[in-house]
């Protein structure tokens, strides 16, 4: 099965914003960086299950809306004292359209 | 690789907290398995004195639930007492046949309440004080009796007597000496503690001995020694506690008043450890959580196989726990021949300080009425601190020492980070401020959740909260000059705001070009405020910058933690209609709203709204007329108003029709931190007016303005600015006050502390003695008001792109 999913082009996403991408097995946060890079992660924060897509965004970090942990947006990793990780999962973009790799989902 | 097997006898405070050590070390070591004599799983025996007092629930004093204990693996038999422990077969037998092996033994049984076995001690309705059953059954007496006995003048028998009077019933404490809790108080303290308890209506027999329990199958009195008698239909006993040590010593235990156990916390036999109250150790039982507790964490560390750590035994400290009263006494307080004692006593005040030295060192401290200071003396204490450089100051408290005090006001920011602020859980407030900091807490709940402070007896409630305020606040307001705003530069607020000024920077980029930002998009701290800064200064030029904005202004609804959101449309001066209230209801049946709250703010809450129906809601909202009651936002909040002259007989102004003209005018305005307001028609102020930022109280003569009320985390009454004679100066003052706080208040600093910070005199100076500058200010505030007062509901329910993206930007469905 092909992995790489076509989910809408690269307007749609604010700069240093986000958008969601809804699958049955939960929610995937898109961001935009200041750079035009994009970054998907599990909507989820390590910490106690905040929606990271609400977050400020950062260089590559999103503050989660809820208790403010910072999450590496490449790494899925909490920054340092926090500990913790949610699942990242593979970005490109393409003429101006965002795909996204759910293999790992 | 087949685990050891460890069982734990007694499912109660120290064994349980001895589990948790254990597991936090060497979570996979042990099978575990507990016995508890009790149907519940581990709760906090603390509190049972506020769940009798009705202060709190059952529910809300349980540690851990059954679910914990499964998480765990932990098998937990429930309801099982064990009647013997077989030391050759290794294994432990419950009174039901129940057996289970051990590799180690914890023995963790606690005590029983001591019953004195004076003749009709059998009775029904002769209870102890100690578990969950005796406090179901008080209460249940309580519901059919009125006259209850507490015998017993102690910390526990206090307890009891307050609880008992909170639930209606007539209470006497029968106490064997002429003072009340002579092992914790001096005379002089103690006699205040009872004039105080019998104001609250408390009935006291003082110096009587109980002779015999009256009555025939359930008890109708007390006979004292004097051959005085008492009814009573309730007697609780609180005269003392007995290790509990049947077990161990039928199994052969070296046992003495307590079950005799070493540094390491083992018994006799060294497979088998104890701790809490059935231990004694170096010849000392304790009756308090705070050694327990560090016996715990000693004994986990052995079990661990980590076999680091002695217990040494404890000093303790008390406090009780009867709301409203304070008092904490710790170390030896009666004084001996080469002792001295500091005295303060207040009698008008209902203040009493006694402070026992011995060599210049602190031996013992009696509090009452003001125990702020309770935990540093208790420190002093511990450490052995040399006070003769402090002595003068002692009883004055910590704040009074050196310049750091902000006249006793603030305890928790003098306090050395070693000092202990929970007794119960041995946490220092060096660990809070670690937890604050680095964990970025909020909440009272949070701290504790972190680090178990004032999450056992609650007594240390107040001061965790001052820590946390402090500490919260510090980074939020009343930060130095010197201060940076934030890891992203070295420049502090005022030098940021004072350059967007006088280089009329409009844009955040522009800021951090000019300023050499460290980082290229700054970060969640100094996005907000550099997006404040500009729209205050350039209303009409700056462009708001929503991915600067924190989730809850973004979204324009309050996020909860699931994810949802709150929406709170505006009610004008807290005025309905059937209309509107008919389009709530409407509304939240369509979008299936699960709450519906009347929040403190005079309005209505709809909670857990799915944001992608965000704008739909507000388009049904806006229809029936209902606009955005920024419930969310550093901004103008609510006007709340009482009923006033047009309804209530003491009303001396409209302050309702005020409140709403106040509103109509104030909302939609941007402020460095949240804004409220409220009007009230008369001196008796049902509207609160003098806890918010703006105060309005109408008087006869026309109406009282304060500012720089605060009802939240640190309450503060407003100050009195000035009296005004017509609506028309009232709503100018409000104007040209939120202008002035907006233009020259940090970001993130409310009313309270900024008035603290730049005097009450300095914003006279500019409103009130200032005519011209008030009319400014106020102009400025109006024209503001112009580009800023739109619905943000409307502006984004009516862009379809903006509204668009409150939706997933696509749903996977195969995935
Ligand atoms: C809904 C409401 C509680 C209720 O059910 O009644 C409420 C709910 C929240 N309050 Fe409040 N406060 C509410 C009235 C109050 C009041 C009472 C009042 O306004 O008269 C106070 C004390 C008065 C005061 O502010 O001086 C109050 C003092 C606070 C504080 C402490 C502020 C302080 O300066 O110490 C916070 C924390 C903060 O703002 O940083 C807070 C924060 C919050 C937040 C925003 C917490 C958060 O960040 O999520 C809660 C949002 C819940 C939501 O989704 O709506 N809330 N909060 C009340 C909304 C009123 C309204 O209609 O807008
Ligand atoms: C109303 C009240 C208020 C208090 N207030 C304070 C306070 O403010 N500050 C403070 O520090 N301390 C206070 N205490 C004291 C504190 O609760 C105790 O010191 C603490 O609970 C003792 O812990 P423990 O584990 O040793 O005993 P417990 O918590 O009593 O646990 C022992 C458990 O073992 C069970 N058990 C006993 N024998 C067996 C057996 N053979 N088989 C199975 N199970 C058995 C018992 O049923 C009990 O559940 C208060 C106590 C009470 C009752
Ligand atoms: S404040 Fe005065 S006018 Fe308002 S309800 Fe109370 S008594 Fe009536
Ligand atoms: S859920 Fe993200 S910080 Fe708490």
């Amino acid at each position: 099965m092909s992995e790489w999913v076509e989910v809408g082009s690269l307007e749609q996403i604010p700069r240093l914003g986000s958008r969601i991408v809804q699958t049955g097995k939960g929610d995937i946060a898109l961001f935009r960086t200041s750079r035009d890079e994009i970054f998907a992660v599990r909507d989820a924060c390590p910490h106690k299950q905040g929606p990271l897509s609400q977050g400020i965004v950062h260089g590559n970090v999103v503050t989660c809306p809820l208790h403010s942990w910072e999450i590496d947006l490449s790494s899925g990793e909490a920054l340092p004292p926090d500990e913790g990780c949610t699942n990242t999962f593979a970005t490109r973009v393409e003429k101006g359209v965002v795909l996204i790799n759910l293999a790992s989902l | 690789m087949s685990k050891d097997k460890l069982v734990l006898v007694g499912n109660g405070m120290a064994g349980v907290r001895t589990l948790e050590e254990l597991l936090k070390l060497a979570p996979d070591k042990y099978d575990i398995t507990v016995f508890g004599d009790e149907p519940y799983g581990n709760y906090n025996r603390i509190l049972l004195s506020p769940v009798l007092s009705g202060e709190k629930t059952i529910d809300q004093i349980m540690l851990n639930d059954l679910e914990w204990y499964e998480q765990n693996g932990i098998t937990l038999h429930r309801g099982k007492k064990v009647v013997r422990i077989d030391r050759t077969r290794r294994c432990v037998i419950a009174e039901d046949g129940t057996t289970a092996e051990y590799d180690r033994l914890l023995l963790a049984t606690g005590s029983s309440p001591f019953i004195i076995p004076v003749p009709g001690h059998h009775m029904e309705g002769v209870l102890g004080f100690r578990d969950i059953g005796d406090v179901d059954s008080m209460l249940a007496i309580s519901k059919q009796y009125r006259r209850a006995a507490v015998i017993g003048g102690g910390l526990l028998g206090l307890e009891a007597a307050n609880g008992l009077l909170q639930q209606g019933m007539d209470v006497t404490v029968v106490h064997l000496l002429d003072t009340l809790m002579e092992r914790q108080l001096d005379k002089t303290a103690a006699s205040m503690l009872q004039r105080t308890l019998e104001e609250r209506g408390l009935k006291f027999k003082m110096e009587a001995e109980t002779e015999a329990i009256l009555g025939e199958q359930r008890v109708e009195g007390l006979r004292f020694k004097d051959g005085s008698q008492l009814e009573a239909d309730l007697v609780v006993m609180a005269v003392g506690i007995r290790p509990n040590i049947e077990l161990a010593r039928e199994a052969g235990l070296h046992c003495e008043r307590g079950i005799v156990v070493n540094d390491t916390l083992q018994t006799f036999d060294p497979r088998i450890y104890a701790v809490g109250e059935c231990v004694q150790h170096r010849g000392v039982t304790y009756g308090l959580v705070a050694p327990l507790f560090e016996q715990a964490r000693v004994c986990a560390n052995h079990l661990a196989e980590y076999g680091i750590g002695h217990y040494e035994g404890s000093v303790t400290s008390t406090k009780l726990k009867v709301t409203g009263i304070d008092l904490f006494s710790a170390g030896d307080f009666t004084g001996g021949e080469d002792t001295e004692a500091i005295v303060m006593h207040d009698a008008s005040a209902g203040i009493y300080k006694k402070i026992v030295l011995k060599d210049n060192r602190v031996e013992g401290a009696v509090l009452y009425g003001d125990t702020v200071d309770g935990a540093w003396y208790f420190q002093l204490l511990r450490d052995g601190t040399d006070i003769s450089e402090i002595r003068d100051q002692l009883l004055f408290g910590q704040a009074h020492l050196g310049d750091s005090g902000h006249g006793g006001e603030n305890a928790a920011a003098s306090l050395p980070d070693d000092a202990e602020v929970c007794g119960c859980n041995g946490v220092t407030k060096g660990d809070i401020v670690k937890a604050i900091v680095e964990k970025g807490l909020f909440t009272l709940d949070e701290v504790r959740a972190h680090t178990k402070a004032s999450a056992s007896c609650g007594s240390c409630t107040g001061l965790v909260e001052q820590i946390l305020a402090d500490t919260v606040g510090g980074d939020y307001s009343a930060a130095p000059q010197t201060q940076p705003m934030c890891g992203c530069t070295d420049y502090s607020h005022d030098d940021v705001r004072n350059t967007i000024r006088q280089d009329h920077l409009t844009t955040i980029r522009a800021v951090m070009k000019t300023l050499d930002w460290r980082t290229p998009d700054g970060c969640s701290s100094c996005r907000p405020a550099l997006n404040y800064y500009l729209l205050a200064a350039w209303p009409e030029e700056a462009q708001d910058d929503p991915q600067s904005r924190f989730i809850n202004e973004r979204a324009h609804a309050n996020i909860q933690k699931d994810g949802t959101y709150s929406v709170v449309p505006r009610m004008w001066g807290g005025v309905t209609s059937p209309a509107e209230l008919r389009a709530i209801a409407d509304i939240a049946e369509q979008f299936e709203v699960p709450l519906l709250k009347v929040t403190g703010g005079q309005r209505i809450d709809m909670f857990g709204i799915k944001k992608e129906d965000l704008p739909a809601v507000w388009s049904e909202l806006n229809k029936a007329g209902m606009v955005s009651g920024h419930a969310y936002g550093k901004s103008l909040r609510t006007v709340k108003t009482c009923v006033g002259s047009e309804w209530c007989r003491f009303g001396t102004q409209d302050s309702t029709g005020l409140g709403i003209k106040i509103e109509k005018m104030t909302w939609g305005s941007w402020t460095p931190h949240k804004f409220k307001i409220a009007v009230s028609g008369c001196p008796r102020n049902c509207a609160e007016a003098t806890i918010k930022d703006l105060g309005v109280v109408c008087v006869d003569s026309g109406y009282e303005l304060h500012i720089g009320g605060n009802g939240g985390v640190k309450v503060r009454a407003a100050d009195p600015l000035c009296k005004v004679a017509t609506e028309e100066e009232a709503l100018e003052y409000c104007g040209a006050f939120l202008q002035l706080y907006r233009e020259e208040a940090r970001y993130l600093e409310r009313t309270a502390p900024w008035l603290e910070r730049v005097g009450l005199a300095w914003i006279k100076e500019n409103l009130v003695e200032d005519e011209a500058r008030r009319k400014a200010l106020y102009q400025r505030f109006l024209q503001a008001q112009k580009i800023a007062q739109k619905d943000p509901w409307a502006q984004i329910a009516g862009d379809r792109q903006e509204s668009g993206r409150f939706a997933p930007i696509k749903i996977v469905t195969d995935a």
